[in-house]
């Protein structure tokens, strides 16, 4: 892993005993058997709060402690490894970059703090369909005598359930497919002319379909340039999709070891099943490709703290790289434990039904191998 | 800037102005020539002048202490010249010149060679005038390593070694070898083993170039019929061999991990793809599974330098061998691997060039770059044996083959 400094040392310390104490996988079994529709306990949310994570991206005149990405990554791999569930990602990562790259000043000074301590949970939505198409972005605002009205479907919000706010990406000129004429809005999640399906998805993790109905907002929502959004979007959703890789990292790190370990302990034939050179062999590539991903994960998150100018590509072959890894991770957690791994009794299934859904969140792997083929010029 | 900082910045001047000075411009753009195995390439001239000066700057072997005739830098400050030297077309011929002496025998008589081995061998490895082999494999020892059979017995002033080797490269021109062999018949197969090292040039020592798949190969069987070591050239303890030739081994796959393909030319694939295969109106590669392809090799390519560097930067600088050395050479074998297969597939047909005037260089050298790469998951420990090394030594998993 990258050689951390103090700061990004305890934080991560502090990270795991945090989670260990109070948000194991036990913790996100016990939420799902509740039936909570939003997908999170508000307990958790205050403590990551109190915690100062959700600031951890946010400049500290709001609030926060801007830390930069790669120690926010650092964070989201521990959720990731035992599931714990919260709105950090969404709001804590998305949310605040979406303001912290597009608001001005004074959505700025009204939003990021109340980012960073909780209170508000913005997350982003984009997507219109079942897959992934920034691009395909249609939902129209049509501009009216005092700014524009928002009208149209967004699907599987993230953490759209329980948030505040929503960054909604719009069409205000030109036709879907176009990569120009999209306008960010920031609007409250209490408004009238929005409603909300939540889903109760696998994964048990808080997703909801938005419907617009002419939901009429000021100039002062437009979050950056109106008609110009579509760079401001990309940029946002790169900052997603590094986020999500590092918790894909931290999701098939964990089935890792729990494999690791069960190879260890499990007896057949007179001996332990790790000592079958099949077994052997398939856990040595598991773990050469758990050594690769985690390069792209802290490459990515490394090259948006330092603004390099590969961040685009880099996001891509992150959560690329992750998600491969993830998805055989994930199958082969299973497939190693055998029978017990197909109980609900045992967690497999619930890092096979994460696996799932983050690899749909921000593009799936073919989304990105094909975007990254793009960037390259090709 | 840092004290550290400022202090490798003078060093990169200084290595600036000395490559400056001694880099023949005539050499420029000659990397391919001298950077290659092919031997038939004569050290004269304005190379030979070069191969000199950088021995006697002990930059050719620029970590190595100074009294063995190394540069005495720091790794970052090794890395700083290769960047200076690469930056106007420099190249160091001398770790292909010494054959494996640079990368693994050297490395290994710093570690365990009395003074009196370090002060004879090193030096003309570092300046690049003595190759050496390595006697390893035999024809019925392979992956199985510790069951090789070639005997040396001692003879009071000398060893005689009788046997077969095989995969010794470069056997048919090196001076000097280095090899495993049995000292002791009578104990496990890993404690009778030694280390010697003897030069070539002997009644007793025959070799046989061997061809492969590609052509030519650097690769020899090497027969001995009653050769001879000199007692003071045993490196490490008697019958403690196999730890000093497992780590010369660690230092052979810690300089199997650049991904570099082997010849072929290190040009960029896409810019090739464009070429042969072509764009479509949407800019587009006009192959779809091609392109997705393509672009997964780039990020594994990718992935991998980045793993490079994160292994780097972990180890802080320090050159010490690590455990990460089977990862990297794994997945180095996979990017090299890959990359030979797809450069075939965007040529198409030209992708089949074996000689003759229908194909270019390129296109041919790319084909026998292709068929010499399936080496590379088979020297150097092969990719299984690879994963034997990680599941055990990384992993904590019980040893899977034979023991003894």
């Amino acid at each position: 892993m990258a050689a951390l400094n103090e700061e990004q040392s305890i934080l991560k310390d502090q990270a795991i005993a945090w989670i260990n104490d109070n948000g194991p996988v036990a913790a996100f079994r016990a939420m799902r058997d509740s039936g909570n529709p939003l997908g999170f306990e508000q307990a958790t949310w205050s403590a990551m709060a109190d915690m100062g994570w959700p600031g951890i991206l946010v400049p500290e005149e709001f609030g926060g402690s801007n830390l930069g990405y790669l120690t926010f990554g650092l964070i989201l791999e521990e959720l990731g490894k035992q599931l714990t569930a919260s709105p950090l990602l969404a709001s804590g990562l998305v949310g605040a970059a979406a303001l912290i790259l597009g608001g001005n000043a004074a959505q700025k000074k009204a939003c990021l703090p109340r980012i960073a301590d909780g209170s508000r949970i913005v997350t982003l939505a984009v997507d219109e369909s079942t897959r992934h198409d920034p691009a395909g972005i249609a939902l129209a605002a049509h501009k009216t005598a005092n700014g524009f009205a928002l009208s149209g479907d967004k699907c599987f919000v993230v953490e759209g359930g329980a948030a505040t706010d929503f960054v909604v990406a719009a069409r205000t000129a030109g036709n879907a497919g176009d990569a120009n004429g999209i306008t960010l809005f920031l609007v409250d999640g209490a408004a009238d002319g929005i409603s909300r399906t939540l889903l109760r998805t696998a994964d048990s993790r808080g997703y909801a379909h938005l419907k617009f109905a002419n939901l009429e907002v000021s100039h002062a929502a437009v979050l950056g340039d109106v008609d110009n959004g579509g760079a401001l979007l990309d940029a946002i959703l790169d900052r997603a999709r590094a986020g999500v890789a590092a918790e894909m990292l931290g999701t098939a790190s964990q089935a890792f070891a729990m494999t690791l370990e069960y190879l260890k302990t499990r007896k057949q034939f007179g001996q332990v099943i790790g000592a079958f050179q099949a077994l052997g062999h398939r856990a040595a590539e598991l773990y050469t490709e758990m050594e690769l991903a985690r390069s792209a994960v802290e490459g990515a998150l490394a090259a948006i703290d330092a603004d390099a100018a590969d961040v685009p590509a880099m996001c891509s072959l992150s959560k690329c790289k992750a998600g491969a890894f993830l998805f055989r991770m994930s199958n082969q957690l299973i497939q190693i434990h055998g029978g017990i791994g197909m109980t609900d009794e045992f967690d497999a299934g619930f890092y096979l039904k994460r696996a799932r859904a983050l690899e749909t969140m921000y593009g799936n792997q073919g989304f990105h191998r094909a975007r990254f083929a793009t960037l390259m010029g090709f | 800037m840092s004290e550290a900082n400022a202090k490798l910045e003078q060093f990169r001047g200084e290595a600036r102005a000395w490559l400056a000075a001694n880099f023949p411009r005539s050499l420029v753009g000659k990397a391919a020539v001298y950077m290659t195995y092919d031997l038939d390439v004569p050290m004269e001239g304005d190379a030979l002048a070069w191969r000199t000066a950088l021995g006697e700057k002990g930059w050719g072997t620029p970590t190595w202490p100074t009294e063995y005739g190394g540069g005495g830098l720091s790794q970052m400050e090794a890395r700083v010249l290769q960047e200076e030297m690469h930056a106007i077309g420099a190249f160091n011929p001398i770790p292909i010149l010494a054959g494996m002496g640079v990368t693994m025998v050297g490395p290994t008589v710093l570690e365990y060679g009395t003074e009196d081995q370090k002060q004879r061998h090193l030096p003309p490895i570092a300046r690049g005038e003595v190759r050496w082999c390595l006697g390893y494999s035999e024809p019925n020892a392979g992956s199985d390593l510790a069951s090789l059979a070639t005997k040396a017995v001692d003879k009071g002033d000398y060893w005689e070694i009788n046997g077969q080797k095989i995969w010794t490269s470069g056997a048919d021109i090196s001076q000097w070898c280095g090899a495993l062999v049995r000292t002791d018949v009578n104990v496990g197969k890993r404690d009778g083993i030694s280390f010697l090292m003897f030069p070539m040039d002997q009644p007793g020592v025959r070799t046989r170039p061997i061809k492969l798949i590609a052509g030519a190969s650097p690769f020899c069987e090497t027969f001995f019929d009653n050769a001879r070591a000199d007692k003071k050239d045993l490196l490490g303890k008697l019958n403690d061999g196999w730890s000093v030739g497992k780590r010369l081994l660690q230092h052979e796959r810690q300089s199997q991990t650049g991904g570099a393909p082997m010849g072929g030319g290190g040009g960029s694939l896409q810019e090739l793809a464009k070429k042969y295969v072509g764009l479509d109106s949407a800019g587009k590669l006009r192959d779809e599974d091609l392109r997705l392809r393509l672009a997964q090799h780039l990020m594994d390519a990718k992935t991998h330098s980045l793993t490079l560097a994160r292994v780097a930067a972990e180890s802080r600088g320090n050159a010490k061998v690590t455990a990460a050395a089977s990862i990297l050479k794994n997945s180095a074998t996979h990017v090299a691997q890959a990359r030979a297969e797809l450069t075939l597939e965007i040529m198409g047909g030209n992708g089949l060039g074996w000689e003759g005037e229908s194909f270019n260089d390129e296109e041919i050298n790319a084909v026998r770059a292709w068929l010499s790469g399936k080496a590379m998951s088979i020297y150097g420990g092969s990719f299984e044996i690879q994963n034997n090394i990680i599941s055990k030594n990384i992993l904590g998993l019980p040893e899977t083959t034979q023991k003894g």
